[in-house]
């Protein structure tokens, strides 16, 4: 029996505003337990939350980002239920009226396209966090009240590796609009999957199985491949999927069950007294929309047509609007871009994973990658020469400085390289010898040792080209 | 007495509420909550043909303040107001996770 594959995702995305969606107290992370706290946070009797207005347009830049359909007439409502991180005893959320809905974003799965949708966005409010010791649980509520954003697919993901690259996808776009980090390991985004699975032909979805602690995308992928094949061999021999949420192990790669649904979940939402609705105007729309950072998509296409990059570098470049930013910058400087992209996809990638830092933390500025690689373009440098002027670089040295501070200029001309030559020649008959008795290997010994004699400086085409000339004289 | 709500949905929404009641509070609750509901039925008597539906009843619309931080400084006094607190945190019996939330 063959079997289609029913995947929907919710995913949390944290916002970087400066303040909170109901209160003004700082969005800080690290900071001392329930520093970034006041009295709107902690649900006191008689306070009064606003919205933050920059909320509500980070919302407008998702829908955007996602081709989401804005809401023009949107409100808040509230979510109950009862938990310690959580003093309010409800979440405000939107239920009936979210501030966005029926976006899509295309994915590419083994150079197939394919377009997913969204079924609504929702801006909301994130709850505190709870430590669990022996003897007591500790709450910390700097996270309540931080911004969230919630992006419901539709139930149009039938792979798990069409999920990997839907997240994928969803963290760049947003990534782009420079509203959140979106980073599964700090916590600023988070996925909820659910599955089902049905035999081919029957127009039901099947009962679907929610799962938990997918700290990863490739946990996602993992997690979902496991459940597919649990789901299929449950089915095939006669048995029937329960609603439940399980659990992945990172250290096995399966699925356990954690509880059996009962019942559907009893929120009782209402709309949010205390928020007066939101109008949000074509004109307001239109305004963010004039502002909207270039996608990565259209940046891509930029990069093939007007820089002549290859697909695969315009996809690495545009990996972080940072990097795109930089790359763009350093075009603009002058810099070659091929090797602009070739810099960014080699030596600074591995400079920052050895660093285990962002670009926008390191001390590499445009400029900086510009003045190098233009330096090797005019033949001052040559790129192994350059190894040394991009250590310096990261350090935050102006290169051309750099360069003649240490006297790392490239020895090009005639004039000068011409006598040493035949000095080694001179002193390397052996190898001369061999040459003529067709023993090409013998030039790249030459080569090196007027390298030595020139301590690496000589330029190596020039060298090369020189060397031949005397040789075949 | 027409019975607007009874005891296994006042049961329901105490658990919801992580309320304990015994039988004689819950005769007690149904019967009050029963009154309340009861109340409630006043405003069916309001036409409301031709009105439409809203979340609010207030006229106040897009009431929003600026991206702005502005931290109180009221962690110590809140602290202070919490039946027990440790090194900065709100101290609790342990809880057993069993949240459907994150």
């Amino acid at each position: 029996m063959n079997f289609k594959t029913t995947i929907g995702l919710e995913v949390h995305v944290e916002l970087k505003t400066n303040s909170k969606i109901f209160s003004p107290s700082p969005v800080e992370f690290g900071d001392d337990p329930n520093a970034n706290t006041n009295v709107i946070d902690w649900g006191y009797p008689g306070v009064l939350p606003t919205t933050n207005k920059g909320v509500v347009k980070s919302g407008i830049m998702a829908a955007l980002a996602l081709h989401a359909q804005v809401e023009p007439h949107t409100h808040f409502d509230r979510k109950n239920y009862f938990y310690p991180d959580n003093p309010k005893a409800y979440q405000i959320t939107q239920s009936d009226k979210p501030i966005a809905h029926d976006g899509w974003i295309e994915i590419d799965v083994d150079g197939e396209k394919k377009r997913i949708g969204i079924a609504e966005m929702h801006i909301e409010e994130d709850a505190g966090k709870n430590t669990h010791e022996r003897d007591y649980s500790y709450v910390d509520l700097n996270r309540q009240g931080t911004p969230l954003i919630e992006i419901v697919s539709k139930p149009e993901i039938a792979s798990p590796d069409e999920a990997y690259a839907y997240l994928e996808a969803l963290r760049q776009r947003i990534q782009f609009t420079g509203i959140s980090d979106v980073k599964m390991e700090e916590g600023s985004m988070r996925v909820d999957v659910n599955i089902s699975i049905r035999p081919e032909g029957q127009k039901k979805f099947g009962t679907k199985t929610e799962l938990k602690n997918l700290n990863s995308f490739n946990y996602v992928r993992k997690g979902l491949a496991f459940e597919e094949q649990r789901q299929q061999r449950v089915l095939m021999s006669g048995g029937q999927i329960q609603q439940e949420t399980r659990r992945f192990d990172e250290t096995t790669g399966q699925t356990i069950l954690m509880r059996v649904k009962e019942g559907s979940d009893d929120y009782r939402y209402f709309p949010e007294p205390d928020l007066p609705a939101l109008n949000i105007s074509d004109e307001w729309v239109n305004e963010i929309g004039a502002e909207m950072p270039e996608m990565p998509g259209s940046r891509r296409l930029r990069y093939v047509n007007e820089l002549g990059l290859t697909d695969y570098d315009a996809m690495v470049v545009t990996q972080t609007k940072e990097m795109a930013d930089f790359f763009d910058e350093t075009v603009k400087l002058g810099a070659d871009p091929k090797s602009a992209a070739n810099y960014l996809q080699g030596d600074v990638n591995a400079f920052l994973n050895e660093q285990h830092a962002d670009l926008q933390d390191t001390q590499l500025t445009p400029a900086n990658l510009a003045g190098m690689i233009n330096l090797i373009t005019d033949g001052t440098i040559s790129s192994k020469m350059a190894k040394k002027v991009f250590k310096a670089i990261t350090q935050g040295k102006e290169p051309k400085a750099f360069v003649e501070e240490k006297g790392l200029v490239q020895l090009s001309d005639p004039a000068q390289l011409q006598p040493i030559i035949d000095a080694v020649l001179a002193d390397n008959q052996q190898s001369v010898d061999d040459f003529n008795n067709g023993k090409d290997r013998a030039v790249g010994y030459l080569v090196g040792q007027i390298m030595k004699q020139t301590h690496g400086k000589a330029n190596p085409q020039v060298v090369n080209k020189l060397l031949i000339a005397s040789l075949k004289k | 007495m027409a019975s607007r709500i009874d005891q296994d949905q006042v049961q329901h929404v105490a658990s919801l509420a992580k309320l304990s009641l015994n039988d004689d509070q819950l005769k007690y609750f149904t019967t009050q909550l029963d009154e309340i509901i009861g109340l409630f039925e006043t405003l069916n008597e309001v036409d409301t043909d031709g009105i439409e539906p809203t979340s609010s009843v207030s006229d106040q619309i897009n009431v929003m303040r600026e991206d702005v931080a502005d931290n109180w400084g009221q962690r110590d006094a809140l602290l202070a107001n919490a039946p027990e607190s440790e090194k900065g945190y709100i101290r609790v019996p342990t809880i057993i996770d069993e949240s459907e939330d994150e």
